[in-house]
């Protein structure tokens, strides 16, 4: 059998207010538009997503958060509604997804055998996270790749952000393994935004723009330092800082999706593809990727 | 009959093994026939609604309101999805869930309603409303947990419900659904081997029990902040539950306290718990905390108007750049310096409106610190001018130690005055709410009146005339409401006068008044 590999890494945050100003036949509401940026440079690296031949996507969400390690999808497809618990008037997404099982088994096995505490989910009413949703609908609105989401452990809340980070890369090289054991060629995505002090009021129309900006600087401060540390290839570098960043911007990282997917990948040390950078209802988002591949590997901004 | 609008208060856990796995482990059987026994006696109360609030609900954009007339789903536990699904259908008290949210509102929480299909109960809630009502006989109401909130959002949710009822005269059963201790084991456990997660939680819970059985639901909703310190994951911001049960039930120690049940569940600290009112107590509480009536916290932070602390010319916010004039704009920092020098450190006091005065600027917080480096920079022997405070016996008492105007130089810097009267301490035109913190309508313009009136007798006493004024300061708590009718009242006033001006909303004044002016003016 082929070595599998992973082909590409992203992160794409899930911001449901991006499909929401998509205005796709999936999702209920209806709006006006707004964060064209992040929504510009999202089509963009979708674009470079079509143009690389994978297997499936495997993604790690913050919104799928479970207590008693790590979890990972068990069942062939899923088809439901995803209503955002928080932006109910934004994101109301009818899906309808296939997931590779023999992938996701194979990761709960080996991570399992990593010590690391694992569960399949294989129970058939489980409603798929609108992390996975939000952040899958941007990259492949075709939807015509399996998925395996895997759950984010929160730990976190009982020891401290250190720990996290290392079950996270220990979390990766697990997959990494399995993926490598699979044979397949597999797109990770690690689906959260940067900064995540967010505003706790909406403008009366969430697409207005005029209203939309980054909390405060630090924040926006934060997410530039970790954002040219992804440009120069210092992801080592970001990932030792991982746990002053989480805690200083309150962010999403805490569910170790970052962490995890650069383990996986290695700790790359070439430049990432950086797409767009926006504020949503205050939290900062980068859209980026990793192509490990030189030759289609390009400086995007 | 008894007109406390909550017949009985319940606190149950979240965890949906009750429901799904109660043969599974002893505790867990002895939780379910808690929750059974509940059921049956809310069954037999005189309950209209029952109200559900979910610490496994959390919401972030104020808090939420469930009045989908009958949501309808298949849930499933992120965690504990192996026990198996959870169907439910509810039924909604819909005219309550709104009546809820307005409540919520006008004691100034960020509130609104939700009404999707599919939109994702959680499992705390459908936890206990499948066992407490599984046949919808009595309309609940869900309401969310606010992420971000703490005490004083939490406390005034829970007299919005008492206003929602006693509006709609209705009389409610209360959920808090909620751990004890919420620390679970983070590895798979056999059932049998169910236990509290440490000695430490199992104390904990314990002593919390004893206050409940006691009835001391407010000596209890005073030590939150204990408890979310020693035995509640620090994720999120407190541990509420026992602020809002304690708010919706009256804020007292006077209840009978039954602990139906108590087991470990999965590690965390699982029990059933009624508390009815009674006339019985252990004693006062010691009120270690304020009470709060009105919510004035920082929510609004999309809206430059009120409550946005960091928006260009809010409290820690920049200077107004617009608000700048092209000429003759100096920069604060110097006219600080200069003013020092011309007048000492009493200016420091009056930083807002002196800047304003000479430069013509909204003055924002940063001030604050500009102002003692200052102080710090310049030389502390520098000898105050020999003006010094001034009373004016005919103006409204102050409300702190401060006098009603202090000449420094050729300058008179008079505090910030509002409308009550000296005669007999009212506010003319009305307060803008009563003693319990109800909002009421008022008249801005006539407290305006006052306002200005006050400061004339105050300049009197000063020997000065309100055409000495040369810098007006305002503060309105409710800009968008009452700026037309200050604006008209003060134009009567001052149109001729040409004071420079700055006019700024702040969340709240120390009295019930809606507006407070300040003013600096040339001594005679």
């Amino acid at each position: 059998m082929t070595k599998g590999e992973i082909v590409l890494g992203c992160l794409a945050p899930h911001p449901p207010h991006l499909v929401y100003a998509e205005n796709p036949d999936e999702n209920e509401p209806v709006s006006e538009g707004g964060w064209e940026t992040l929504r510009w440079g999202y089509a963009r690296l979708a674009r470079k997503l079509k143009t690389i031949e994978y297997d499936a996507v495997v993604i790690l969400t913050p919104h799928w958060q479970t207590y008693i390690g790590t979890h990972f999808l068990g069942c062939d497809s899923f088809k439901s509604l995803s209503v955002d618990p928080i932006f109910p008037n934004l994101f109301r997404y009818h899906y309808n997804l296939k997931v590779d099982v023999e992938l996701s088994e194979k990761m709960c096995e080996i991570a399992g055998e990593a010590g690391i505490i694992t569960k399949m989910m294989r129970n058939p009413d489980f409603r798929v996270d609108y992390g996975t949703i939000t952040s899958c609908h941007l990259l492949n609105p075709d939807w015509d790749k399996p998925i395996v989401t895997v759950s984010s452990n929160r730990n976190r809340h009982y020891y401290s952000v250190e720990v996290m980070n290392e079950q996270a890369q220990a979390l990766g090289h697990a997959c990494r393994k399995a993926i490598e054991e699979s044979g397949k060629r597999v797109v990770l995505i690690a689906s959260h935004s940067l900064s995540h002090r967010h505003f706790t009021t909406e403008a009366p129309l969430p697409e207005d723009m005029s209203r939309e900006h980054i909390y405060n600087h630090s924040q926006y401060v934060w997410d530039m330092k970790v954002i040219d540390l992804m440009r120069d290839g210092k992801m080592q570098e970001f990932i030792d800082l991982m746990p002053e960043f989480t805690e200083q911007t309150i962010a999403e990282t805490e569910g170790g999706g970052l962490t995890w997917m650069m383990a996986a990948m290695g700790m790359p040390n070439y430049p990432a593809e950086i797409y767009g950078y926006q504020s949503v209802i205050g939290t900062g988002n980068v859209v980026a990727c990793w192509d490990p591949n030189e030759v289609t590997r390009e400086l995007v901004l | 009959m008894s007109d406390n609008p909550v017949l009985f208060g319940l606190y149950v856990p979240p965890h949906p093994h009750p429901l799904l796995a109660p043969d599974q482990n002893k505790g867990w059987g002895e939780l379910r026939a808690a929750y059974d026994e509940c059921r049956q006696r809310i069954e037999e109360s005189e309950a209209d609604v029952i109200i559900v609030y979910s610490t496994t609900w959390p919401s972030i954009v104020g808090h939420q309101f469930q009045v989908q007339p009958e949501p309808e789903w298949v849930h499933v536990d992120d965690d504990f999805h192996f026990l198996g699904s959870m169907p439910y259908k509810f039924k909604m008290d819909v005219e309550f869930g709104n009546a809820y949210r307005d409540a919520a509102e006008s004691r100034g929480l960020h509130s609104r309603t939700v009404a999707y299909h599919g939109f994702p109960i959680d499992t705390g809630s459908v936890v206990a409303l499948s066992l407490l009502n599984p046949d919808n006989r009595i309309p609940a109401c869900i309401i969310s947990s606010n992420m971000y909130a703490n005490r004083a959002e939490t406390i005034v949710l829970g007299k919005a419900a008492r206003d929602a009822l006693k509006a709609q005269g209705k009389k409610a059963v209360i959920v808090a659904v909620s751990s004890l201790s919420n620390r679970m084991f983070t590895k798979h456990v056999d059932p049998v081997d169910d236990r509290i997660h440490s000695a430490k939680d199992e104390e904990w819970n314990r002593k919390i029990l004893e206050f409940f059985e006691a009835g001391r639901l407010e000596d209890l909703s005073q030590l939150s902040r204990d408890i979310h310190g020693q035995i509640r994951v620090q994720k999120v911001v407190a541990y509420k539950p026992a602020w809002w049960m304690a708010a919706t039930m009256g804020q007292h120690n006077n209840y009978d306290g039954e602990v139906l049940a108590y087991a470990a569940l999965h590690g965390s600290g699982g029990a059933v718990i009624q508390l009815t009112p009674s006339k019985g107590s252990v004693g006062d509480k010691e009120f270690d905390e304020d009470d709060v009536d009105i919510y004035r916290g920082d929510r609004n932070v999309l809206v430059t108007a009120s409550g946005d602390m960091h928006a260009p010319g809010g409290v820690d916010g920049p200077l107004v750049e617009a608000e700048r004039p092209d000429e003759e704009w100096r920069n604060p920092v110097e006219v600080m310096d200069d003013l020092y020098d011309e007048y000492g450190s009493t200016v420091i006091s009056h930083a807002t409106g002196a800047l304003s005065a000479a430069a013509g600027v909204a003055i924002a917080g940063p001030v604050g610190g500009v102002a003692a480096s200052i102080v710090a920079k310049k030389t502390v022997g520098k000898m105050m001018s020999k003006d010094g405070a001034i009373i004016a016996e005919d103006a409204p008492s102050a409300v702190g130690a401060y006098p009603h105007a202090r000449r420094v130089g050729n300058l008179l810097f008079i505090s910030g005055v509002g409308p009550r009267s000296p005669v007999d301490n009212k506010i003319p035109g009305g307060p803008i709410e009563d003693e319990n913190g109800k909002p009421q309508v008022y008249d801005i313009e006539a407290q305006t009146e006052a306002c200005i009136e006050n400061i004339r007798i105050i300049l009197e006493a000063c020997d000065a005339k309100l055409s000495n004024v040369i810098d007006v300061t305002t503060f309105l708590v409710d800009m968008k409401r009452d700026f037309d009718g200050y604006n008209k009242v003060y134009a009567k006033h001052f149109e001729e006068i040409q004071a420079t001006r700055t006019t700024l909303a702040i969340q709240a004044l120390p009295t019930p008044i809606a507006v407070e002016m300040k003013v600096i003016a040339k001594a005679p």
